[in-house]
């Protein structure tokens, strides 16, 4: 059995993004990109179900710019064993992303595709429902905990009032939330190994499908501030302050 | 044509979240139908239906809605969608789990997580956790809209619209509900609470959290956590705020032992009083804190308690 895991190349997650003076975005010159959170704690759930057996491959892909290939290699020096860049400058909406996935899906046939919850960049917390529903798949959203069986998979999953399990029909979607594992380092020896690994590399337009943004940006801009408020001394002067000034206790 | 909000419920009462989601839906200017999906869920129909502004309610009642299986959800929705032109839900885990797919299905994009209607055709949603606020016009075709409950006010009872029920499309069969582990709370919940107290890794440890737990029980407050202290293990997931755990805006706010990381910070920076009770002078808590107090905590909080006692809450 194959997996499947996509990833994305997205501001790291230190880095405190600042918004462009003309308000069209967020400033990404000379900014630090690495991969998405979420992404690597796919990656790395994808390796330990091959350590553990069943699953034979993990292949990785991002659609995005030539740079994008650094996300890939960061996947395959963690222990991915190929990848497939489809190259794409401007951005690319989930909707577009889940059917170029749809596209690899069909060619590659993976048992199960495992993706981040959400990209950290735009947050739409969309693609890996949007792909299972245009493959017509189940789908295991927010994973907490993972277990493979012979024909399903069983997905614990971080929902509003606690955790719920499902149980899914294979081939399956399932994204992961944060505390589904911890993701490995890649060792120096794994790094240079990965240089080795094959990149194939495709356009959009290989698998028939229109990236250009059907959202219409109009502007980005900064939140509200708030302003810092005042010192109290002791707790006492909290709760007066709570109770005969805010009036909210 | 109309506007469908699928309703958040828990088969037996309605959420506050669909009654701010209905507000959501009055902005764009259509009628408002409410989807009541469930297992043996009519009073949380009837619910629906004395919603103000609410002009009908559907009603689909069946096993796979009962836990609202994202693929049955899908489908059920789709089986309605020649009728609407906008379909809309609260960001729960619940609607953030199926209305991609209902998006999908459509193809059309969604619009995740709105915190504002400028026009019937132009939202504002956040980006980068909060720290960026998007303004996007709506692709053409149907629209399908996540919600984020905390920037609008529900709205009221005092509607009395028909409750119709629909036929469910048959069951797909895709995935099967095993089971589920739910918090169990005497205390108000999290995103509807007028109160909340968060612990964050100053606590220490989980049994610290009992300190809060005291100032909770005399105002009757949610508790929270952050991201740290719910991956050290101090308190269950369904604890967390922040920008991947639960977004809240309480009217009240009390941090305890939280630095406040972006990634807290977009989850609660919108509660209307925020305080903060931390060591260290320059975490950056302070920063948008209402009330600051800088000291331990572990005294901060027991004094607090008392001061609460010795004034009758």
């Amino acid at each position: 059995m194959k997996i499947l895991v996509p990833v994305k190349r997205v501001i790291d997650f230190n880095v405190k993004p600042r918004v462009k003076a003309d308000q069209t975005g967020i400033d990404l010159a000379n900014v630090k990109m690495a991969m998405n959170p979420f992404d690597e704690i796919a990656v790395e759930e994808a390796l330990r179900l091959r350590e553990k057996g069943k699953p034979t491959e993990v292949v990785v892909v991002s659609i995005g710019p030539q740079a994008a290939q650094e996300t890939i290699r960061t996947a395959l020096a963690m222990g991915a064993d190929r990848g497939i860049l489809v190259k794409s400058d401007g951005p690319v909406e989930p909707l577009a992303v889940a059917k170029i996935l749809k596209a690899i899906c069909e060619e590659e046939k993976p048992g199960l595709v495992i993706l981040g919850k959400q990209a950290i960049d735009d947050d739409s917390n969309q693609t890996g429902q949007m792909l299972a529903a245009l493959l017509g798949w189940g789908q295991g959203t927010f994973a907490h905990r993972l277990e493979l069986e012979s024909e399903s998979a069983r997905v614990e999953r971080e929902i509003d009032g606690g955790l719920q399990t499902v149980a899914l029909k294979l081939p399956a979607i399932v994204t992961t939330d944060l505390r589904l594992n911890e993701p490995r380092y890649a060792s120096l020896p794994n790094i240079m190994k990965a240089k080795k690994k094959p990149i194939a590399e495709k356009a959009p337009g290989d698998y028939g499908v229109d990236t250009t943004p059907r959202l219409k940006v109009l502007k980005v801009t900064e939140p509200p501030k708030r302003q810092a408020g005042v010192k109290v001394k002791t707790a006492a002067e909290l709760v007066d302050r709570l109770k005969n000034e805010a009036g909210v206790i | 044509m109309a506007s469908l909000v699928v309703a958040d419920h828990d088969n037996h009462a309605l959420k506050d979240a669909t009654a701010k989601t209905v507000a959501a839906a009055a902005q764009l200017g259509t009628p408002v139908h409410v989807l009541v999906a469930g297992k043996n869920c009519a009073a949380v129909a009837d619910a629906a239906a004395r919603l103000s502004g609410v002009e009908k309610v559907l009603l689909a009642e069946g096993e796979a809605y009962e836990k609202m299986l994202a693929e049955e959800m899908e489908a059920l929705i789709l089986s309605l969608a020649s009728g609407y032109d906008a379909f809309l839900a609260p960001a729960t885990t619940d609607g953030k789990n199926f209305m991609p797919r209902v998006a999908a299905k459509l193809d059309v994009p969604q619009i995740s997580e709105i915190l504002g209607v400028e026009s019937p055709e132009v939202f504002r949603r956040p980006i980068y956790a909060g720290n960026a606020i998007e303004t996007v016009q709506a692709a053409a075709g149907k629209k399908v809209i996540t919600v984020r409950t905390t920037t609008f006010k529900p709205v009221e009872d005092g509607g009395s619209a028909p409750v119709e029920r629909v036929e469910a499309p048959p069951p797909r069969g895709l995935s099967r509900f095993v089971g589920e582990e739910l918090s169990k709370s005497e205390r108000p919940e999290l995103t509807s609470a007028r109160v909340i107290i968060s612990g964050g890794r100053g606590l220490q440890s989980g049994e610290n959290f009992h300190l809060l737990e005291k100032i909770a029980d005399k105002l009757n407050a949610a508790l929270g956590a952050s991201r740290a202290a719910v991956d050290a293990g101090f308190v269950p997931n369904d604890y967390q705020v922040g920008q991947t755990g639960k977004v809240v805006a309480p009217e009240l706010y009390i941090a305890v032992g939280i630095s406040g990381a972006i990634q807290h910070l977009a989850g609660m920076k919108d509660s209307r009083v925020i305080v903060a009770i931390n060591k260290d002078e320059e975490a950056p808590i302070f920063q948008i804190a209402d009330y600051g107090l800088v000291g331990d905590l572990f005294k901060a909080i027991p004094e607090m308690e008392a001061e609460l006692t010795r004034l009758g809450y």
